[in-house]
């Protein structure tokens, strides 16, 4: 049996919920739960996607939003059980899977093409 | 003490029942053949020595081949011995990743990735230099002062500086057992193992 069919017999364990697709530029909305104690409430997170890492069940990816001036990123794990759903609100047109680039920009440079449907 | 000698497959992550992320390695532990049983009376100490990891026959001394044939086993590439064995084991027993349970603690011992030569700020954490001005020029990661001067006019022993690092034995304490899969021969462990993917590791519980 190879290494990857091993490491895939653990992985398998992990369930991965049903997510719209989505891609680095695109702006989504991501619900969460979030535990205070022992309350559990949802939190939505709205931003633009910077990039999908990974593979498989231990894929991520990093959405970043500007709160206040302040530019805020998450990095979700695809299957982080506190991920009740994710919309996507906006399909954009970018040249790269990455776009680090977009940190850099502020107010009207940081915006980004939406795609015609 | 209950122990194995295994193989570094490689590392993932799993969920626990919180929904937390946890980090864990995969290893492929055993099964391994008990190649020998020293005793008090013949070796002046108890111990088992376990065999793993399948060897070409050709690649095999005859006095290995004679070794390996008193366990009625095939020749193996790895053998280390275990003292104070919690159980009893036969010459000649198999002994599978069912020593171990989930939720106990676990150390595994490996040899840690080389590093070639480096200089002391990945070697040893020194900070380097972290001025600009000060009259500092190219030289950020410089060692530093390695002491005095006309007393004692040398360099003391075992001042650190930079040199081959890596590619020692290394051992990582106290490492959770998340799941065994005992058809398959798995053990998961959280966190970090110490060496590169298919390196031999030896996973051992003091208790």
């Amino acid at each position: 049996m190879s290494k990857q069919e091993l490491i895939q017999l653990i992985e398998d364990g992990i369930e991965v919920k049903e997510f719209p697709q989505f891609k680095a530029g695109d702006t989504i909305t991501v619900t969460y739960k979030i535990k205070e104690g022992n309350k559990e409430r949802l939190q939505k997170f709205q931003g633009v996607v910077l990039q999908r890492a990974g593979s498989g069940p231990t894929a991520t990816f990093t959405v970043r939003k500007i709160s206040g001036n302040v530019g805020v990123e998450r990095i979700f794990p695809i299957a982080s059980p506190f991920i009740e759903e994710i919309v996507v609100n906006k399909v954009g047109v970018v040249r790269r899977a990455r776009i680090f680039y977009f940190r850099n920009l502020r107010g009207k440079k940081a915006r980004i093409r939406e795609k015609r449907r | 003490m209950s122990g194995i000698i295994g193989k570094k497959i490689g590392m993932t992550s799993v969920y626990d029942e919180n929904g937390k992320n946890i980090p864990c390695t995969v290893i492929e532990a055993g099964p391994c053949v008990v190649s020998q049983v020293r005793t008090i009376e013949k070796d002046g100490y108890s111990a088992i020595q376990l065999a793993y990891g399948d060897k070409k026959e050709k690649h095999t001394t005859k006095a290995m081949k004679g070794h390996f044939a008193a366990a009625k086993s095939t020749p193996k590439k790895v053998v280390a011995e275990f003292t104070r064995f919690r159980d009893k084991r036969a010459h000649g027993e198999i002994v599978t990743v069912e020593v171990f349970s989930e939720g106990e603690f676990v150390d595994v011992v490996g040899t840690s990735k080389g590093k070639g030569f480096q200089g002391v700020v990945k070697r040893y954490n020194f900070r380097g230099v972290n001025d600009a001005t000060h009259g500092q020029h190219n030289r950020l990661r410089a060692p530093g002062s390695l002491g005095a001067s006309s007393y004692p006019s040398r360099v003391f022993k075992g001042m650190r500086m930079a040199g081959r690092t890596g590619g020692n034995r290394v051992k990582m304490i106290n490492l959770k057992v998340i799941k065994i899969i005992p058809e398959k021969n798995l053990l998961v462990v959280k966190g970090a193992v110490p060496g590169p993917n298919n390196s031999y590791v030896i996973v051992e519980r003091w208790n």
